[in-house]
């Protein structure tokens, strides 16, 4: 099991900025260990947010967004107390999904 | 790419995979190709826009992109992107000079910003294009980025 995404979601104005640090090693398939063998590649290839169940972003990713990836966007129509998730599934299958309430 | 390296990356990976497999009983899962959509496996920028159904955008001073002028650290490259175009849906980014152009894309309901903030790997210096998909056609922006440490080893 992959460890929790941080994620702040704060309302500024009219909009709620987030900005989310997610726990995942985004292997390339390119990058070889110490005894030299390639490392396989496994990395996160859909992330989505929603916000009370309305999807406010959805993006597909490659290999090349870093590692231990951090994302930020702004939506309206979010207010504090709100629950916000974002929901990640990676080439290996795996998935995860975090949720906050927005302040 | 050479080929000839290609093929033996491929090997090599295949050797260690086997050994991985042997020693996990993972086979299904780790027997299935890692990468099936197009536009992730293009080389080039023209190949991977036209695997998305993008040919010949426009550049757009109207698309606000932000990134180091250089990174010393290719691993981690920090890049904003903000499209004033109307209409903004998606938000996509390449970098030309990685072995897979295509890095990410955002896409824009209703009522969220046309703006991301994320970090990207850079393998060397290069242009990092911000291609944006709107209503009204597509628009792209770019950033040249030098990068000190290259970012594909880790």
């Amino acid at each position: 099991m992959s460890d929790p995404m941080r994620i702040r979601a704060v309302v500024k104005g009219e909009k709620v900025e987030v900005k989310i640090l997610i726990a995942h090693a985004m292997e390339t398939g390119q990058r070889k260990d110490a005894e030299g063998t390639v490392v396989p590649a496994r990395y996160i290839t859909k992330i989505s947010a929603s916000c009370n169940g309305r999807e406010v972003l959805a993006a597909d990713w490659g290999p090349s967004v870093s590692k231990n990836p951090y994302l930020s966007f702004r939506f309206k129509g979010g207010a504090k107390g709100d629950k916000l998730k974002i929901t990640w599934t990676d080439t290996a299958g795996d998935s995860r999904s975090d949720e906050v309430s927005i302040a | 790419m050479f080929p000839g390296r290609r093929r033996l990356l491929i090997q090599l990976g295949r050797t260690g995979l086997a050994a991985l497999t042997l020693a996990s009983g993972l086979v299904p899962r780790l027997a299935r190709a890692v990468e099936a959509r197009p536009a992730f496996t293009a080389a080039g920028i023209t190949d991977a826009l036209k695997a998305l159904g993008i040919a010949n955008p426009a550049q757009s001073e109207a698309i606000h992109f932000r990134a180091p002028d250089i990174a010393e650290n290719g691993a981690a490259v920090p890049v904003e992107v903000e499209s004033a175009l109307p209409g903004t849906r998606e938000i996509l980014l390449l970098v030309e000079k990685n072995p897979h152009v295509m890095s990410a894309s955002f896409s824009f309901p209703d009522g969220t910003d046309a703006y991301v903030a994320t970090r990207v790997k850079v393998a060397e210096s290069s242009l990092i294009h911000a291609v944006i998909r709107t209503d009204a056609g597509a628009f792209y922006n770019a950033k040249l980025v030098k990068v000190t440490l290259g970012g594909c080893g880790g």
